[in-house]
C-alpha cells in the first residue's frame, strides 16, 4: 500500500452505490444485463470497501462490464485481461479483484494470458460470459460455438471443434471451477459468493444470450420448460439427480457414466455422489464432459479445492528473504562486493 | 595508442621480478575458445584483476546464439575481449596485442583482430586433424607459416592441466574443464597480476572442493609454466588509471539497469514490479532483480511478452513503480501495449536491449536499429519519450531519468540499451544515494471535482489516483476520452484535442532537460552527432582527432524524443554534421526531418561496434573534402 486510506467500512453501501453514472450501452434484451444487476447486487453483502475493489476486463462485450460499475476499473487490451490483473493483483494484493471476459476474449485471443493466470492460481474471480458468438464484431463464430455453426465467417459452418471452457480451465489447474446462466438469477447469486470466498483463481463460466447473433443458443438447455430435464445441479455430496420428477440420475457403468431412470430398478446409492472439494480431478473432468443432448448440463460448482495462490508465494518469499537479510540497503547494493578508491 | 610492440629489449628492473618488464598505457586481450571451454568466465576474472589493479578496464563479450554449438567448429567459437588502461578509455581497442585460441576454430575466427607482431597464444593440445577439419582449416596453421607475423606461444594447455589436477582424481573430462584457469594463469604472469583474487574467487564458485581445489592447481600450474618455460620475452605492466576520485566498482549495463531500478523504487518509495519474458540479451536484468526481493522489488517472468507488459501496466493502475524489459523482436510483441499505455496515460518503463534484427536476427549481437521502432512503431498517434544510454554505468541514470519523466508525464517511457552495453562492464564510480533525483510520486487524494483526466497545466499530466483511494473510483481504457471528464468519446473534434493533448505533453518534456553540452569547439567544420553505445569509439576518435587540431566537435544524445532545446542551435554552427548508427541511418533521419539539417549518415550493421579507426577516418575523410 502506497497511500494511506480510509476505508469506508463504516458507511453501508447499497447496490445503488455499485452502480455507475454511465449509461449501459448493451444492446436491449442482451443477458449481460442480468450478470451486471447480479453482481451490483451482490456487492454490498461482501462488505468490502468499494475502492478497494477493481474490475478489469479485455475487450469484447462482456468487457465494458467495468465501466458500469462504480468502482475502479481497467477495460485493457483483447485477450490481455488476466495479464494487467495479475499485476496489479502482484502489487496490491490488499485489492479484490474481479476480471470480466467472454469467449472470444479469454478462450481465443486470450488463451495464453487465461491458461497461465488459471495454472498460477491468481487470487481473483473470472467471469466468462460465453455466448458462443463474437458480438461486438457482428457475429462470427467463436471459440465455443459448435461445429458446422453457420455465420457470417462460416458462410458453409465452422470447421472448428469447440473449446470446452470447464475442460480448459481444469487442465490449467483451476482451484475453481463453476458454472451458472444469466437468467438464473437466484444461481448466479449463490455461485459469485462461493466464488469470492475461495482463495485464489475462480473460475466461472456464464451461459449468456447473445439476442442479436446467436439468440436463443442455450434455449435448448436452460428454457423454463425444459431446464429441469436438462439441467444438473451441483451440490456438495447430493447424488447426481435431475428431472422434472427427480427421477432420473446419473451413475458410473464400469469407467462410463450414464443416465439411469430411478423408477427402474436404480435407487440414490447406485449413483455418483457429488464431491467438489476432492483433490483428485476425476469427477471434475466427467462432470465437464457432460453436454447436451446426452446429458444434463452441470450447474454450480464443479471444482473447489485449496491450494496457495500465486500471491501468497511471492508474499512468503520476500518475508522469508527480508527475516533472513533484513531490509536491504541502497548504498550497499550500489557498492557491490568489489570496491576500490581511486 | 600502445601496444606490445613497444621495445621488447627495454628493462624495467622491478624487485620482485627478475624478467624484463614493459609498461604500456594500454593493452587488449582476447579470450576465445569454444562455447563450452569457460572464456566468459576467463576474461571476467581477468577483468576484475585488472579492475582491482587500478585500470581503467572495458570488456566486450561475444558469444553465439546456440548454448553449445557443435564443439570446435566456427559457429561455435565465444571470446571475451578486455582493455585495460593506465588513462580513461571509452571503448575497447579496435586491435588486439594478445590472442588466446584455445582450438582452430577460434584461432581463425578472431585472427583478423590481431595485430602484427601481437601475441597469439595457442592450445597446441587441440591442433589435431580432426580439429583442423572442423574448423575448416585444409593445413595445420600452426605449420604452414601463416602465423608468421605474430609471436606464437604454443601450449599443450590440455595435457598440462590434466597433469596439475591429477592429484584431485578428477575424471578426463572434468579436469580438462580446468583448462581456461591454466590459460588464465598464463596471460596473469604476462601482465604482472596476482593470483590471489582468483583463488578467493575459485573459493567461493565452485561449490565441490575437489573443483575449486583443481581450478586453483591448474591456475597456479599456468603460472608457474609461464616462468619455468620463459615463454615470453617479457612482462607487461598496466600502471593504474588515474580516474575522477572516489570510490569505484565493476558494473555490466545489465546491473546498472537493474540497479537503477532499485535505486527508482528507494528514491519514490514505491515497490518496483519487474515484469519480463526471458530473451536474449535482456534476461540478466530479470535474473539481477529476482535476487532484490528484500529491496522492495516485486519480479514476473510472464508466460510472454505481450503479458509481461500487460502486466507491467496493471501494476501502474495499481500505483506501482513499473517496468518491464525486452529485446527486438519482444518490443515488437509489445507496441499494442505501450499504445494502451500512452492511452491511459500510466507510468511505465520500457527497456530495449537492441539486438541484431530483422525477426530473430542476431540475438546475440549488438544494433541500434530500433530507433525508429520506438518513435513509431505503433498504430495511432502515440508519442513516446525514448532515451539511450551511451555506456554500461549510464543505464544506470536513464533508468532514473526514466522513471523521472514517466512519474512527472504520467506516460510509458522507453529506455535503449544494446546487447553491447548490457554485457560489456566497466569501472563505474558509486553514486550517493543521497543525490539521486526525488521520485517521490504525487497520488491524487482530493475528492472534490476529482476527474482521472484533470491535467497539471504546467506538464499536462493527467491525476494519479489508485485503488485504495476513497471516492475516486474511476476506470480507464483504451478507447478515446473525453478531454475533460474522462469519460468514453468518439466524438471528432474531442478526439482531435486528445492527439493533441498528448502530443504537447511530450513535447513539453524539453522544458524539463538540460541543454546539450558539445565536446569541442561550439563552432566548426564537423560535427559528429552520437546515440546509444556509438558514443564509445566515437569519443575515443574524435578525442585524439581534436588533440592533433582537426576541427571536429562532437554532439551525444541521451534524449532522443524530445530532443533537447539548444540542438537545432547547435546543427546549424557546423558545416557538416556526421551521425555514425549502428543501422541505416535512423537518427540521421530524424535530425534531417526535424530540423533540415543535410546529415550525413555513416552505417554500420555488422551486429558489432564500430572500431576507433573507422570513425576516424570517416571524419578524415570529409575533412579532406572541400
Amino acid at each position: 500500500m502506497n497511500v494511506q486510506v480510509k476505508p469506508r467500512s463504516s458507511i453501508e453501501l447499497t447496490k445503488a452505490d455499485f452502480v455507475s453514472d454511465q449509461t449501459v450501452r448493451w444492446c436491449p434484451g442482451c443477458g449481460d444485463y442480468a450478470i451486471l444487476a447480479s453482481i451490483q447486487k451482490l456487492m454490498p453483502e461482501l462488505g468490502i470497501p468499494k475502492e478497494n475493489i477493481v474490475f478489469v476486463s479485455g475487450i469484447g462485450c462482456s468487457s465494458r462490464f467495468p465501466y458500469y460499475m462504480d468502482t475502479y476499473g481497467l477495460h485493457t487490451l483483447h485477450g490481455r485481461a488476466p495479464a494487467f490483473a495479475t499485476g496489479l493483483k502482484v502489487a496490491r494484493p490488499d485489492l479484490t479483484v474481479w476480471l470480466v471476459t467472454g469467449d472470444g476474449d479469454g478462450l481465443s485471443i486470450g488463451g495464453n494470458q487465461l491458461l497461465h493466470m488459471l495454472r498460477r492460481n491468481l487470487d481473483v474471480n473470472v467471469l466468462l460470459f460465453n455466448n458462443r458468438i463474437y458480438g461486438l464484431t457482428k457475429g462470427q463464430y467463436s471459440p465455443t460455438s459448435e461445429q458446422g455453426k453457420v455465420t457470417k465467417s462460416t458462410p458453409f459452418g465452422s470447421p472448428d471443434m469447440p473449446l470446452n471452457p470447464m475442460l480448459f480451465a481444469l487442465s490449467a489447474g483451476a482451484t475453481f471451477i463453476a458454472r451458472t446462466f444469466d437468467v438464473d438469477a437466484k444461481g448466479m447469486q449463490e455461485i459469485f459468493k462461493e466464488a469470492v470466498k475461495h482463495r485464489g483463481t475462480s473460475f466461472v463460466e456464464i451461459y449468456q444470450n447473445c439476442n442479436i447473433f446467436n439468440d436463443g443458443t442455450f434455449s435448448p438447455i436452460y428454457e423454463r420448460t425444459v431446464r429441469e430435464d436438462r439441467i444438473l445441479k451441483l451440490k456438495h455430496d447430493e447424488p447426481f439427480i435431475f428431472g422434472k420428477n427427480q427421477n432420473k440420475g446419473i451413475r458410473l457403468n464400469g469407467l462410463k457414466p450414464e443416465v439411469v431412470n430411478l423408477e427402474n430398478g436404480f435407487n440414490r446409492d447406485d449413483l455418483l455422489r457429488h464431491d467438489q472439494y476432492t483433490s483428485d480431478s476425476t469427477l471434475a473432468n466427467l462432470l465437464s464432459n457432460f453436454n447436451y443432448p446426452e446429458f444434463p448440463v452441470p450447474m454450480g460448482v464443479l471444482r473447489q479445492i485449496k491450494n496457495s495462490t500465486y500471491g501468497e508465494i511471492i508474499e512468503k518469499q520476500i518475508n522469508t528473504h527480508l527475516e533472513k537479510h533484513g531490509k536491504g540497503k541502497l548504498t550497499d547494493l550500489l557498492r557491490g562486493t568489489h570496491v576500490w578508491t581511486n | 595508442m600502445s601496444s606490445v610492440k613497444a621495445p621488447l629489449q627495454k628493462k624495467s628492473e622491478l624487485p620482485q621480478s627478475s624478467f624484463p618488464e614493459t609498461e604500456l598505457d594500454k593493452a587488449t586481450i582476447r579470450f576465445a575458445g569454444d562455447s563450452g571451454d569457460g572464456m566468459q568466465l576467463t576474461g571476467t576474472r581477468f577483468s576484475s584483476t585488472s579492475v582491482l589493479a587500478g585500470n581503467d578496464v572495458i570488456s566486450f563479450p561475444d558469444y553465439p546464439a546456440e548454448i553449445r554449438a557443435p564443439a570446435g567448429t566456427l559457429a561455435g567459437v565465444s571470446s571475451f575481449d578486455l582493455s585495460f588502461s593506465s588513462s580513461e578509455i571509452y571503448t575497447t581497442a579496435d586491435y588486439l596485442e594478445v590472442l588466446v585460441a584455445m582450438n582452430p576454430a577460434a584461432l581463425k575466427a578472431n585472427l583478423k583482430d590481431l595485430e602484427k607482431g601481437g601475441i597469439l597464444i595457442v592450445n597446441s593440445d587441440s591442433f589435431a586433424e580432426n580439429d583442423l577439419r572442423k574448423a575448416e582449416y585444409k593445413e595445420n596453421p600452426l605449420e604452414s607459416g601463416e602465423l608468421n607475423d605474430y609471436r606464437v606461444v604454443q601450449i599443450p594447455i590440455t595435457k598440462l592441466t590434466l597433469k596439475a589436477v591429477e592429484e584431485t582424481g578428477l575424471s578426463h573430462r572434468d579436469g580438462a574443464r580446468c583448462k581456461n584457469f591454466f590459460a588464465l594463469g598464463v596471460v596473469k604472469w604476462l601482465f604482472v597480476r596476482p593470483l590471489e583474487q582468483t583463488q578467493e574467487w575459485i573459493q567461493e564458485k565452485f561449490k565441490r572442493p575437489e573443483i575449486a581445489k583443481a581450478n586453483e592447481l591448474a591456475l597456479q600450474a599456468g603460472y608457474n609454466y609461464a616462468i619455468t618455460v620463459e615463454l615470453f620475452h617479457a612482462r607487461y605492466h598496466v600502471p593504474p588509471a588515474v580516474l575522477p576520485s572516489g570510490d569505484y566498482r565493476q558494473i555490466t549495463g545489465s546491473q546498472a539497469l537493474a540497479l537503477g531500478c532499485v535505486a527508482a523504487s528507494s528514491r519514490s518509495g514505491l515497490t518496483l514490479l519487474y515484469a519480463s519474458y526471458p530473451i536474449t540479451p535482456a534476461s540478466d536484468i530479470l535474473h539481477e532483480l529476482a535476487q532484490y526481493k528484500n529491496f522492495g522489488i516485486k519480479t514476473i517472468q510472464a508466460e510472454d511478452e505481450i503479458a509481461a507488459i500487460s502486466s507491467s501496466i496493471g501494476s501502474a493502475f495499481g500505483g506501482t513503480l513499473a517496468v518491464t524489459g525486452t529485446s527486438g523482436p519482444g518490443f515488437d510483441l509489445k507496441s499494442e501495449a505501450i499504445g494502451y499505455a500512452v492511452m491511459t496515460e500510466l507510468p511505465v518503463v520500457v527497456l530495449n536491449i537492441q539486438r541484431g534484427g530483422p525477426s530473430t536476427g542476431l540475438p546475440t549481437k549488438s544494433e541500434q536499429t530500433d530507433l525508429l521502432a520506438a518513435m513509431y512503431g505503433r498504430h495511432g498517434e502515440a508519442p513516446v519519450p525514448v532515451l539511450a544510454a551511451a555506456t554500461p554505468g549510464d543505464c544506470f541514470y536513464m533508468v532514473l531519468e526514466a522513471f523521472r519523466l514517466a512519474l512527472k508525464y504520467m506516460t510509458p517511457v522507453i529506455v535503449l540499451s544494446d546487447g553491447g552495453l548490457a554485457n560489456a562492464s566497466e569501472p563505474w564510480k558509486i553514486p550517493d544515494e543521497n543525490k539521486l533525483p526525488d521520485l517521490k510520486p504525487d497520488f491524487h487524494t482530493e475528492q472534490e471535482n476529482f476527474s482521472p483526466y484533470q491535467r497539471n497545466q504546467q506538464t499536462l499530466a493527467r491525476n494519479w489516483a489508485i485503488p485504495g483511494t476513497p471516492g475516486l473510483e474511476h476506470r480507464l481504457g483504451g478507447l478515446e476520452k473525453d478531454s475533460v471528464t474522462g469519460e468514453i468519446s468518439y466524438e471528432p473534434e474531442n478526439h482531435e484535442r486528445m492527439v493533441l493533448l498528448r502530443d504537447e505533453k511530450i513535447k513539453r518534456i524539453k522544458n524539463d532537460l538540460p541543454p546539450l553540452e558539445i565536446i569541442g569547439p561550439e563552432k566548426n567544420e564537423l560535427l559528429v552527432v552520437t546515440w546509444g553505445s556509438v558514443y564509445g569509439p566515437a569519443f575515443s576518435a574524435i578525442e585524439e582527432l581534436q588533440e592533433q587540431g582537426h576541427p571536429v566537435s562532437m554532439l551525444h544524445l541521451r534524449h532522443l524524443n524530445p530532443f533537447q532545446k539548444n540542438l537545432a542551435g547547435i546543427l546549424k554552427n557546423f558545416e557538416k554534421v556526421l551521425v555514425p548508427e549502428m543501422n541505416l541511418g535512423q537518427l540521421s533521419r530524424l535530425l534531417r526531418a526535424e530540423f533540415l539539417v543535410d546529415t550525413i549518415p555513416f552505417a554500420k550493421v555488422q551486429g558489432r561496434p564500430f572500431l576507433i579507426s573507422e570513425i576516424r577516418s570517416r571524419i578524415l575523410e570529409l575533412l579532406a573534402e572541400k
